[in-house]
C-alpha cells in the first residue's frame, strides 16, 4: 500500500493555493489576513504530514513545529487585527488599495 | 687768456643769481600749468599770471645779465655752472645743469623782453578769441621752454626744452584747429622739425659716446672744454671727417630744422596759419632763433680743428647753407602777396644770414644779427598783426593800401622795422648786424661766392620790403570796410620794439663793438677812427648802394601806384614764368610732394597691400583653421559627448520611473511579485533538477 503522504501534501498545497489567492486578490484587509492564516495552516499540515510519515515518527519534532507555528499565527492574527482596527480608525477604511502611503 | 679766466672763475661757488637761474624758465612753465586749470572766461587772471611770471623772469634775467656784465668789467669771463646728476646709469650718468655766461645772459634778456612785449600785445590781439586762456597757457609754456633752452648746460636738458618748444609751436600753429589749413600746417611744422631732430638726437648720442658727458661746461670736464674737444677732434668718423665735424653736422641738421634752413624750410611759411603774436614770438623772434643759438652754443665743437684763419667742414657747410637760404627765401618773398608769408620768407632769409654769420664770422656776428633781428622782426610781425586787425582779418596786400593815413602809428613803426630789416645805413640796428655778416663774408678765406649771394639777398630784401610797404601803406584803400588803428595795448609794444630796432645798433658798431667784445670777453675799446677807415667806408658805401638799389627798384615798380587787386604784378608782366615759379615758392613743396611724400604714400600703399594680402591672408588662414577645428569640436561635443550623456541620463530617469512604479505602496502588489518570483524560482529549480 502506497503511503498516504502525497494525499496530505496535495490537500496542503490546495489549502496554500487557496490562502495565497485569498491574500492576493481580496481587497479587505481582514480577508487578506484570513488568507494568510490559511497558508500558515497549510504549512502546519505539511509539517505534521512529513513528521508522521517521515523516518522518525517517534520523535515529537513535527508536533512541536506545528504548535510553535500555531502560537506564532495566533500572535500574528492578534497584531494584524489590531493594526487593521487602528488603520480603520485612522482612515475609516479596511481596503488595502487605499493604504498606499507606505512607499518610500 | 680766456681759458685761464674761465678756469679761475670755475673754482668759485656759483653766485646767488646763477644758483637760482632755474627759476627763470620754471616760473612761466608753472604758471602755464596754473592757467591750464583756469576756466576759459577767466581772462584777467590768465593774463595777469602769464605777464607777471614773465616780468619776474625778465627781472631775474636782467639781474643775471648785470652780474655777467659786472664780472666782465673786472676782466673775468663769467661762466658759472650748476650741475647735478639726473639719473645714474652704470659708471656714467645723465647729467643736467644750467650755465650763466654772456651768451646765455644776452639771450635770456632778449627772449624774456621780446616775449613780454608780445604777451602784452596778445592781450589786445586775442581779445575776442574764445580760447583766450588756452592761448596764454601755451604762450607761457613756450616762453618757459625757450628760456630753458637758453640756460641749458647739458645737451640733454637743451634737447628736452627744445622738444617742448617744438610742441608749443605745434600747439600754437594749430591754435585755430577748426581751420583745416591750420591743422595741416601744425602737423607739417611738427614733422619737418622732427626730421631734423632725429639727426640732432643722433649727434647727441654720438657726442655722449665720444666724450662720456652731456654737460657743456663742468670745470674742465665738460664736453665743450679742451680736454673733450681734443678727443672728438682726433677721432675719425670716415669720409674725411673728424668725429667733431660729423657730430657738428648732425647737430646742424637739428638746428636747420628748427631755424628753417634750406632743405627743411617748408614748414615756416605755413606756420603763419597761427595767430599773429605767435608768428612774431615763435616763428620770427625766438624759437626759430633757437637753432642759431644752438650752433652758437656748441661753437667750440664746430670750430675745433680749424687752422688759423681757416674753417672746418661743419662751419663751411653752415655758411653755405645759410647763404643759399638767405637768397632762396628772399627770391620767393618777392612774389608773395600774403603780408605774413612775405615776412615768413623774410625770416627764413634772415635766419640764413645768421647761420652764414656764424659760419663765416663766428658767434658774435651771428648772435648780433639774431638779437637785432628778433626786435625788428617781432616789430614787423606785430605791425602786420596790427594791419590785419585793422583791415578786418584781411591778409592779402593787394587788398590793402593807403593805411599811412588810417593807421599812422602802425605805419611809422612798421617803416622803422622795414628800414631795419633792409639794413638802412647808420640809424638802424639791422644795418650794423648785416654789415658785420657781409664784412666777414668778404674776408672769408674759403670762397667768395657766399659774399655775392648775401649781397644779392640784401638787394632782394630791400626790394620786397619796399614792395610790401608800397602795397600796404601807400596808394589808396582797396580793401573792404573801414580800416582802423589798433588799441594802445597793441601799439605800445610796437613803439617799444621800434625804439630798440633803431637803438640796438649802438652796441655793435665797428667803433664801439660792445656786443662782440662782451661775447668774446675783450675790452670794448671806443675807437672813433674805425668809422673813417677805408675798409669800413667801402663797406658802408656798398651797403648804402645795396639798400638804395633795392628800395629804388621797389619804388620805381610799385611806388604810389595802387594797382587794382586783380591786376597782374608789375614784375609779372615782364617775366610771367619766373614770376609764377617764385609765386609758387619755387615748387619746393611740390617737389617734396612728388618725391618724399609720394615715396611715403607709395610705401604706405605697399605696406597696406602687404598688411591686407600677406599678413591679412596668413591671419585669415589661421582663423579659418581654428574656426574649422572649433566647428568640428562643436559637432563632436554636441552629437557624441552631449548626446550620449543626455541619452544615458534619460534612460536612467526612465528606468528609475519604471522601478518607482513597482514600489507603489500597495502591499498586495509586493506580495504578488513575491508570489510570481517564488513560482518562477520553483519552476527553475524543478527544471534544473531534472534528471
Amino acid at each position: 500500500m502506497e503511503s498516504p503522504l502525497a494525499g496530505y501534501l496535495l490537500v496542503a498545497a490546495l489549502l496554500f493555493a487557496i490562502g495565497l489567492a485569498g491574500a492576493l486578490v481580496r481587497r479587505n484587509a481582514i480577508l487578506v489576513l484570513i488568507g494568510i492564516e490559511l497558508m500558515l495552516n497549510a504549512a502546519n499540515l505539511n509539517l505534521i504530514a512529513f513528521w508522521r510519515y517521515g523516518p522518525h515518527p517517534e520523535a515529537l519534532t513535527g508536533m512541536m513545529f506545528a504548535i510553535f507555528s500555531i502560537a506564532v499565527a495566533a500572535a500574528e492574527a492578534a497584531v494584524g487585527l489590531g493594526l487593521v482596527i487602528s488603520i480603520y480608525r485612522h482612515a475609516n477604511t479596511t481596503e488595502l488599495d487605499k493604504m498606499n502611503r507606505m512607499k518610500g | 687768456m680766456i681759458l685761464e679766466a674761465t678756469a679761475s672763475t670755475a673754482q668759485l661757488a656759483p653766485s646767488s643769481i646763477a644758483g637760482i637761474l632755474w627759476v627763470i624758465p620754471a616760473l612761466p612753465i608753472v604758471v602755464s600749468g596754473v592757467i591750464a586749470l583756469l576756466k576759459q572766461p577767466q581772462r584777467k587772471p590768465a593774463t595777469g599770471l602769464a605777464i607777471g611770471a614773465l616780468s619776474i623772469s625778465l627781472l631775474l634775467s636782467l639781474v643775471a645779465f648785470a652780474r655777467v656784465v659786472a664780472g666782465w668789467a673786472h676782466g673775468i669771463a663769467v661762466r658759472e655752472v650748476v650741475n647735478f646728476t639726473w639719473a645714474r646709469v652704470g659708471p656714467t650718468g645723465l647729467e643736467l645743469g644750467w650755465v650763466l655766461d654772456p651768451l646765455a645772459a644776452i639771450m635770456l634778456v632778449m627772449v624774456s623782453f621780446v616775449g613780454l612785449l608780445i604777451f602784452i600785445y596778445s592781450v589786445g590781439y586775442m581779445e575776442h578769441d574764445e580760447n583766450f586762456t588756452r592761448f596764454f597757457c601755451f604762450l607761457s609754456l613756450f616762453a618757459g621752454a625757450m628760456l630753458g633752452v637758453v640756460i641749458s648746460n647739458s645737451l640733454l636738458l637743451l634737447f628736452m626744452c627744445w622738444e617742448i618748444v617744438g610742441l608749443t609751436s605745434y600747439l600754437l600753429i594749430g591754435f585755430w584747429y577748426q581751420k583745416p589749413s591750420a591743422a595741416a600746417a601744425a602737423k607739417k611744422a611738427f614733422i619737418t622739425t622732427r626730421f631734423g631732430d632725429v639727426f640732432f638726437l643722433l649727434g647727441i648720442v654720438w657726442f655722449f659716446a665720444q666724450t662720456g658727458t652731456l654737460l657743456f661746461y663742468n670745470h674742465g670736464l665738460g664736453s665743450l672744454e679742451p680736454l673733450s674737444l681734443a678727443v672728438v677732434a682726433t677721432n675719425h668718423a670716415g669720409l674725411g671727417l673728424s668725429a667733431a665735424g660729423a657730430i657738428g653736422l648732425l647737430i646742424f641738421a637739428g638746428a636747420a630744422g628748427k631755424s628753417g634752413q634750406l632743405p627743411l624750410h617748408v614748414w615756416l611759411p605755413d606756420a603763419m596759419e597761427g595767430p599773429t603774436p605767435v608768428s612774431a614770438l615763435i616763428h620770427a623772434a625766438t624759437m626759430v632763433a633757437a637753432g642759431v643759438y644752438l650752433i652758437a652754443r656748441v661753437y667750440p665743437l664746430m670750430q675745433v680743428g680749424a687752422g688759423p684763419g681757416g674753417s672746418t667742414t661743419a662751419l663751411t657747410v653752415v655758411a653755405w647753407v645759410g647763404a643759399a637760404t638767405a637768397v632762396f627765401a628772399a627770391l620767393i618773398a618777392v612774389a608773395q602777396n600774403d603780408i605774413k608769408r612775405i615776412l615768413a620768407y623774410s625770416t627764413i632769409s634772415q635766419l640764413g644770414y645768421m647761420m652764414a654769420g656764424l659760419g663765416l664770422g663766428g658767434v658774435a656776428v651771428g648772435m648780433f644779427h639774431l638779437i637785432t633781428h628778433a626786435f625788428f622782426k617781432a616789430l614787423l610781425f606785430l605791425g602786420a598783426g596790427s594791419v590785419i586787425h585793422g583791415c578786418h582779418e584781411e591778409q592779402d596786400i593787394r587788398r590793402m593800401g593807403g593805411l599811412r593815413v588810417d593807421m599812422p602809428l602802425t605805419f611809422a613803426t612798421y617803416g622803422i622795422g622795414m628800414l631795419a630789416l633792409c639794413g638802412f645805413p647808420i640809424a638802424f640796428s639791422g644795418f650794423w648786424s648785416k654789415d658785420a655778416i657781409l664784412e666777414s663774408a668778404q674776408h672769408w678765406s674759403v670762397a667768395k661766392t657766399p659774399f655775392y649771394l648775401l649781397v644779392f639777398g640784401a638787394v632782394l630784401t630791400a626790394f620786397y620790403m619796399t614792395r610790401q610797404i608800397c602795397y600796404v601803406f601807400l596808394g589808396y584803400w582797396r580793401g573792404h570796410g573801414e580800416a582802423h588803428e589798433s588799441p594802445t595795448v597793441m601799439t605800445l609794444p610796437l613803439a617799444v620794439l621800434a625804439f630798440f630796432a633803431m637803438a640796438l645798433g649802438v652796441i655793435g658798431t665797428p667803433a664801439w663793438p660792445w656786443f662782440h667784445a662782451f661775447l668774446e670777453n675783450r675790452a670794448p675799446g671806443l675807437d672813433m677812427h674805425a668809422f673813417i677807415e677805408p675798409s669800413f667806408l667801402a663797406l658802408l658805401s656798398t651797403s648804402t648802394l645795396i639798400v638804395a638799389i633795392g628800395i629804388g627798384l621797389g619804388w620805381w615798380l610799385y611806388g604810389n601806384k595802387s594797382p587794382k587787386p586783380e591786376a597782374p604784378d608789375a614784375l609779372e608782366k615782364t617775366a610771367p614764368h619766373v614770376w609764377a615759379a617764385l609765386r609758387d615758392r619755387l615748387y619746393v613743396d611740390e617737389f617734396y610732394g612728388v618725391t618724399i611724400i609720394a615715396f611715403y604714400a607709395w610705401w604706405a600703399r605697399v605696406a597696406d597691400w602687404f598688411d591686407r594680402r600677406v599678413w591679412g591672408g596668413i591671419v585669415a588662414v589661421v582663423t579659418w583653421l581654428f574656426n574649422f577645428w572649433a566647428r568640428f569640436n562643436r559637432t563632436l561635443d554636441m552629437n557624441w559627448v552631449d548626446g550620449s550623456f543626455d541619452k544615458s541620463c534619460e534612460e536612467l530617469s526612465n528606468s528609475g520611473g519604471l522601478l518607482a512604479r513597482v514600489q507603489g505602496g500597495r502591499v498586495q502588489n509586493y506580495l504578488r511579485i513575491l508570489a510570481v518570483a517564488v513560482v518562477v524560482l520553483a519552476a527553475v529549480l524543478l527544471w534544473s533538477s531534472r534528471p
